[in-house]
C-alpha cells in the first residue's frame, strides 16, 4: 500500500472577482510515495507545492483527479496525518503548551498520555523552555517549531510538512533534519516541500520536481544526482583569472598534461556530482527513474552560471 | 469520530472568549447596575422596579448582542484569514464538527455573560425592593432566558454570515437582521397596508424569513411582574431551536465544499 498517491491531480484557481478566470495551479500531477520514505517536493515559488499539500489534506477540492493516502480516498485518514502548513500562524491568546495540548485533543490522543506526548513533542523541536510562553510573544522560528511539535504529538503515520525548515536558524534546521530521520527511523511517511536543495540533498529517499504545475521529474535521488559522476571539474589559471572547465574523467590525465605543458598553475580537481540546482535548471527532462516527465514544462536552456558551484 | 472534537472546538472558543475579556463587559455592566439601582431607589416603589428591569434587560440585550455579533461575525472567517483553520482541519475534524463547536462555545460565553449580568439584575432588584423578593422574579428569569434564545439565533445567524462574508460585513449584516428582525410586526403590518403590491408582499416575505426577535422580548410584561406564559417560552424556545438549527445546517452547506485559502 502507498503511503501517499496522487493520480492526475489538477487544480484550477478561479482568479478575479467579477469575470473569474481559471488558473492552472496544478497540472495533471501523479505522484507516488512508499511507506517509510522522506519525499521531498521540490520546485520554485509558484510551482505548485503548496497547491499539492493543500489537496491532499482537502482544505482545497480538485477540479480532477485524486489524491489518496494509505490507500483512502484523502480526508478519510485524518487521524494518522500531520500538517505543518507554510508560515503557520495559530491562536496567540493560547501558550505554546496548551496550543500542542489542543490539538493533541483533537486528534484523539488519549488523556493519560496527553501530557507526556505534548511534553517529548516540544522537547523534540527544542521549545521544551518556552512550552508556557504565549504565542503573541513567539518569535517567528519559535512559532515555526511550535507548528512542527503541533504536527507530530499524536504520531502520525503520514506527515506533511510545507517548508519545515523556513525561518529556522542554523541549528534549527539541524534539529529538524534529525527530527525528520528520527520520524523516519520510527516507521513514518514524511513528504515535504521545499526549495532550498542542500535541505532535499540531505534528507529525501526520493523527490518530485515541479514546475509550473507539471511534474518535472520523480525519482531516487542518488538516479538523479549520478547522471554526471563521471565528469571532473577543472580549476585553473594561465596568466589571467582562473578558468573552469569540465572534462570527460577519461581525458583528465592527457588535459592535465596539456594544461601543465602550457605553463598553468592548477588550482582544483573535483569530481562533479550533478547536483539538484542542474536538474531545476537543465533543459529538456531529468533522467527520472520513474520514467515520468513532462518535457513540456522545461523552461529555456540552463545559464552557464548554474553550472557554477 | 466522536463529538469530542465538537466539544473540543467549543471549549477553545469559549476560552478564547474569556481570554479576549468578554466578561468585562460585566464590569461595565455592574457599574451600571448600580448607579441605576441608586437612582431609581430615589423614586416611588412601584416605579423604581420596573424602570430598573427595564433598563437592565435592555442592557443585557444590548451588550449581548454587541458580543453576539463582533465575536460571531469572526468565528469563521478569522480563523479562514489567519489559517488557523488548516492545522484544525488537517485533524480529524469535520468541517461540521468545527462550525458547531464554535456555536456553542461562543453560545456558552453569551449565556455566562448573561447568566451572571442576571445575577447581578436579581442583586440589584432585592436593593430596590427590600423585603419583597419572590414578588417577580420568576417573571425577569423567564425573559434573561428568552433574551438568550434570542442571542443563541442571533449567533448562529452571525456565524452563517461569516462563512462567506469577511468579519466587518459579516457584523453589518447579522446587525441588520438583528434590527428588521425587532420591527417584524412593524414590517407585517406594513406589508398588509401597503399601497404597492410589490413592496407589500416584498415586506412579508423579508418578515418571513427573517428571525422575529420582537416575539423574544418580553420586557414590558417582565417590568410589571407579570408572568409568562409556558406556552410562550415553549414556542419560543422550539422557534430558537428550528432557526438555529436552519442556519447551522446552511452554514455547513455553504462552508463544506468551500477552499480555504
Ligand atoms: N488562492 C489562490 N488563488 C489563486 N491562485 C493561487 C492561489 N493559491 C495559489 N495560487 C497560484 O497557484 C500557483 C501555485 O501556488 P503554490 O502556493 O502551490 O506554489 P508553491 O510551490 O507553494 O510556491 P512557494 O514556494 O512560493 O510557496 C501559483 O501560480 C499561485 O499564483
Ligand atoms: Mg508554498
Amino acid at each position: 500500500m502507498l503511503a501517499v498517491e496522487c493520480i492526475e491531480l489538477t487544480k484550477d484557481y478561479r482568479a478575479g472577482f467579477w469575470r473569474p478566470r481559471p488558473v492552472r495551479a496544478l497540472d495533471h500531477l501523479s505522484l507516488a510515495v512508499e511507506q517509510g520514505e522522506i519525499f521531498g517536493l521540490l520546485g520554485h515559488n509558484g510551482a505548485g507545492k503548496t497547491t499539492t499539500l493543500k489537496l491532499l489534506l482537502r482544505l482545497i477540492f480538485p477540479t480532477s483527479g485524486e489524491a489518496r493516502i494509505l490507500g483512502q480516498p484523502a480526508g478519510m485518514m485524518a487521524r494518522q496525518i500531520g500538517y505543518l502548513p507554510e508560515n503557520p500562524y495559530f491562536y496567540d491568546y493560547l501558550r505554546c503548551r496548551e496550543l500542542v495540548e489542543y490539538y493533541a485533543e483533537l486528534a484523539n490522543v488519549p488523556a493519560r498520555e496527553r501530557r507526556r506526548q505534548v511534553a517529548w513533542a516540544l522537547d523534540r523541536v527544542g521549545m521544551a523552555g518556552a512550552a508556557e510562553t504565549s504565542l503573541r510573544k513567539c518569535s517567528k522560528g519559535m512559532v515555526q517549531r511550535v507548528g512542527l511539535a503541533q504536527a507530530i504529538v499524536h504520531q502520525p503515520a503520514v506527515l506533511f510538512l510545507d517548508e519545515p525548515m523556513s525561518g529556522l536558524d542554523p541549528l534549527g534546521r539541524r534539529q529538524v533534519r534529525d527530527l525528520i530521520l528520527e520520524l523516519k527511523s520510527r516507521g513514518a511517511t514524511v513528504v515535504f516541500s521545499t526549495h532550498i536543495l542542500s535541505d532535499a540533498e540531505q534528507l529525501c529517499d526520493r523527490v518530485a520536481i515541479l514546475q509550473k504545475g507539471r511534474l518535472a521529474g520523480q525519482g531516487r535521488l542518488e538516479t538523479l544526482l549520478a547522471a554526471e559522476e563521471d565528469k571532473v571539474e577543472l580549476v585553473f589559471a594561465q596568466a589571467g583569472p582562473p578558468q573552469r572547465r569540465v572534462v570527460a574523467r577519461a581525458e583528465l590525465w592527457g588535459q592535465l598534461d596539456q594544461l601543465r605543458a602550457q605553463g598553468a598553475v592548477i588550482h582544483a580537481v573535483t569530481p562533479l556530482r550533478r547536483s539538484l540546482e542542474e536538474i531545476f535548471l537543465s533543459p529538456g527532462a531529468p533522467p527520472a527513474s520513474g520514467g515520468q516527465s513532462a518535457a513540456a514544462a522545461a523552461p529555456a536552456a540552463a545559464p552557464v552560471e548554474a553550472r557554477r558551484r | 469520530m466522536t463529538n469530542s472534537a465538537t466539544i473540543s472546538v467549543a471549549r477553545n472558543a469559549f476560552r478564547e472568549a474569556i481570554r479576549d475579556r468578554v466578561l468585562f463587559s460585566l464590569v461595565f455592566f455592574a457599574v451600571l447596575m448600580v448607579g441605576a439601582a441608586v437612582l431609581f431607589s430615589q423614586m416611588s416603589f412601584g416605579i423604581s422596579a420596573q424602570s430598573l428591569v427595564n433598563f437592565s434587560l435592555a442592557a443585557i440585550t444590548a451588550l449581548g448582542v454587541i458580543v453576539a455579533v463582533f465575536l460571531g461575525n469572526q468565528l469563521v472567517a478569522k480563523e479562514i484569514e489567519r489559517r488557523t483553520l488548516y492545522t484544525l482541519l488537517a485533524h480529524p475534524v469535520r468541517r461540521s464538527q468545527f462550525l458547531l463547536g464554535k456555536f456553542a462555545g461562543l453560545a456558552a460565553t453569551v449565556a455566562v455573560n448573561c447568566g451572571l449580568m442576571g445575577v447581578t439584575l436579581l442583586l440589584a432588584l432585592a436593593y430596590v425592593l427590600p423585603g419583597h423578593w419572590a414578588a417577580g422574579e420568576a417573571a425577569v428569569i423567564a425573559a434573561l432566558y428568552l433574551i438568550l434564545l434570542a442571542l443563541a439565533v442571533l449567533i448562529a445567524i452571525a456565524l452563517l454570515f461569516s462563512c462567506f462574508a469577511s468579519p466587518v460585513m459579516a457584523a453589518l449584516f447579522s446587525l441588520a437582521v438583528f434590527i428588521i428582525g425587532n420591527f417584524d410586526q412593524n414590517l407585517r403590518r406594513l406589508g398588509s397596508t401597503a399601497h404597492s403590491w410589490l413592496g407589500g408582499h416584498a415586506a412579508i416575505v423579508v418578515a418571513d424569513v427573517l428571525p422575529n426577535f420582537g416575539g423574544f422580548n418580553v420586557a414590558a410584561a417582565a417590568a410589571h411582574f407579570q408572568p409568562i406564559a409556558w406556552r410562550l417560552l415553549g414556542w419560543d424556545t422550539l422557534y430558537a431551536i428550528v432557526y438555529a438549527g436552519v442556519a447551522l445546517v446552511l452554514a455547513t452547506a455553504v462552508f463544506a465544499g468551500r477552499d480555504l485559502k
